[in-house]
């Protein structure tokens, strides 16, 4: 039993590793790593799943007859070309934050934010 | 792979954790091919230890390298990691074992894509002919959602820019990159045979590992390689950002197009039987078209991408460069 789910184990403490990245971290680009890595970790996972044991690489030839399975690594292959798309989105929002807050802190960022507010409604009640 | 992880929870230097980032996804390349995925591993190379580790490395330079200490107790976190990461391994409890050949997943369509696609597709590589055929409605959605993502990024930084400053922008850059002579001679012998070999990878790609989305990082792999070592603006000079703007949207009318000839055709949408008189050439040309629209979308966005963050480094530096000059 150990060696049979030792793969999905090893998934979810990386997947959990990149988890608390994102929740406990406030710097926003060790946030996108933390994203990241939990992405990863669920590519690890369909690719885990599609292994067949003494299987081959899902390439047609004449002397081979088990093969892993193709489905999940195209869902796979996709999906990576589309993660780093989108965090390249990320990290384009973070430069921009950059440029306006003049920080990627998360806790500095709702400092300012809070600072901003109180200072409007300062000026409404004067 | 899990002590690169837990690595990168603990350092603070940003540099590092990006770097290890790197490791990570190569190491999960390794992974990949161990697990027969090839194509995937191909993919995980060029992207999870190349261009994501290139990006961040550009926002770096932007938002400074060190991360600021968090003051609250990160305990709640682990408390609720703790709790999610438990009840997930209680989940894989019923799951099948790993490797074992009569799990759900293996007997329900796979078994056709296995037997079948030979005499259907023709092509030997079951991947590319699952992607660009059995479930080419999906690969198409992908395409466009890398489209959308280029667009976001070009949206969010591209930046409108004067004649004067990019010639004093140039002139800072001349003084940095004569600097490299060995890598850059080096690299000027290396990225025709890049190139190459993502033509190769493309076209490939129906008999070995390989396909648009390789051959479109690939490719963009080279350029990028050339940008950093000659410069955005000589980059820019070499290849035409509004050119490289429609490769983009051509590669995905592209890959449209033909869905739309096989409707007109009397097929249904993505059935390339039609395209040709005997269906497996109709197969053979579909793939062909709808690979090139793949690899020409994702080679333009990736480069859009690295063109604009790069160039919005060039600004923040030419906006230090005169700061100091007033100051001085």
């Amino acid at each position: 039993m150990l060696m049979g789910l030792l793969n999905y184990w090893i998934v979810v403490v990386l997947m959990m590793s990149g988890l608390y990245i994102v929740i406990a971290h406030g710097n926003l680009i060790k946030k996108l790593v933390g994203l990241t890595i939990f992405q990863t970790s669920v590519f690890i996972f369909y690719i885990s799943m599609a292994k067949i044991e003494g299987g081959s690489a899902p390439i047609l030839a004449d002397d081979i007859t088990v093969y892993s399975n193709p489905l999940p690594h195209v869902l796979i292959l996709t999906a990576i070309v589309v993660g780093i798309a989108t965090t390249a989105l990320g990290l384009s929002l973070v430069v921009r934050i950059k440029e306006a807050y003049g920080c990627i802190e998360e806790e500095e960022i709702q400092q300012q934010d809070n600072d901003q507010q109180a200072e409007s409604k300062a000026e409404e009640v004067a | 792979m899990v002590v690169v992880a837990i690595a990168i929870i603990r350092m603070k230097d940003l540099f590092a954790v990006v770097m290890l980032a790197g490791i990570y996804g190569l190491l999960s390349a390794s992974f990949f091919v161990a697990m027969d995925a090839v194509d995937v591993a191909f993919t995980e190379a060029a992207v999870g230890a190349g261009i994501s580790t290139l990006l961040m490395l550009v926002v770096i330079t932007m938002t400074g390298r060190d991360e600021k200490a968090t003051r609250h107790k990160p305990l709640s976190a682990l408390l609720i990691v703790t709790v999610t990461g438990g009840l997930l391994i209680y989940g894989t409890l019923d799951m099948p074992y790993f490797g074992s050949a009569d799990a759900p997943i293996h007997n329900h369509i796979s078994p056709r894509y296995i037997n079948d696609s030979m005499q259907e597709i023709g092509v030997p590589n079951i991947v590319t002919s699952v992607l660009a055929s059995y479930r080419a409605f999906d690969t198409f959605g992908e395409v466009v959602v890398i489209f959308t993502a280029g667009i976001g990024v070009l949206a969010m930084l591209s930046v409108g820019r004067r004649k004067e400053d990019d010639e004093e922008i140039a002139s800072i850059n001349d003084s940095m990159h004569e600097q490299h002579l060995v890598i850059r001679i080096v690299a000027k012998m290396l990225i025709p045979f890049i190139f190459l070999f993502a033509l190769y990878v493309q076209f490939h790609g129906d008999f070995g590992p390989g396909g648009g989305f390789q051959a479109g990082v690939i490719f963009a792999a080279a350029i990028i390689l050339y940008t950093m070592l000659f410069g955005l603006s000589t980059a820019r000079k070499v290849i035409n950002q509004t050119f490289i703007r429609l490769i983009a949207a051509i590669g995905v009318l592209l890959y449209g197009c033909v869905g739309i000839v096989s409707l007109a055709n009397g097929g249904n949408f993505f059935d390339y039987n039609v395209l040709a008189s005997d269906a497996i050439a109709g197969q053979h040309l579909g793939i062909l078209l709808i690979e090139w629209g793949v690899g020409c979308t994702v080679a333009a966005v990736m480069i859009i991408i690295f063109f604009n963050f790069a160039g919005r480094r060039e600004l923040y530096q030419h906006n230090k460069h005169s700061q100091n000059k007033e100051s001085s």
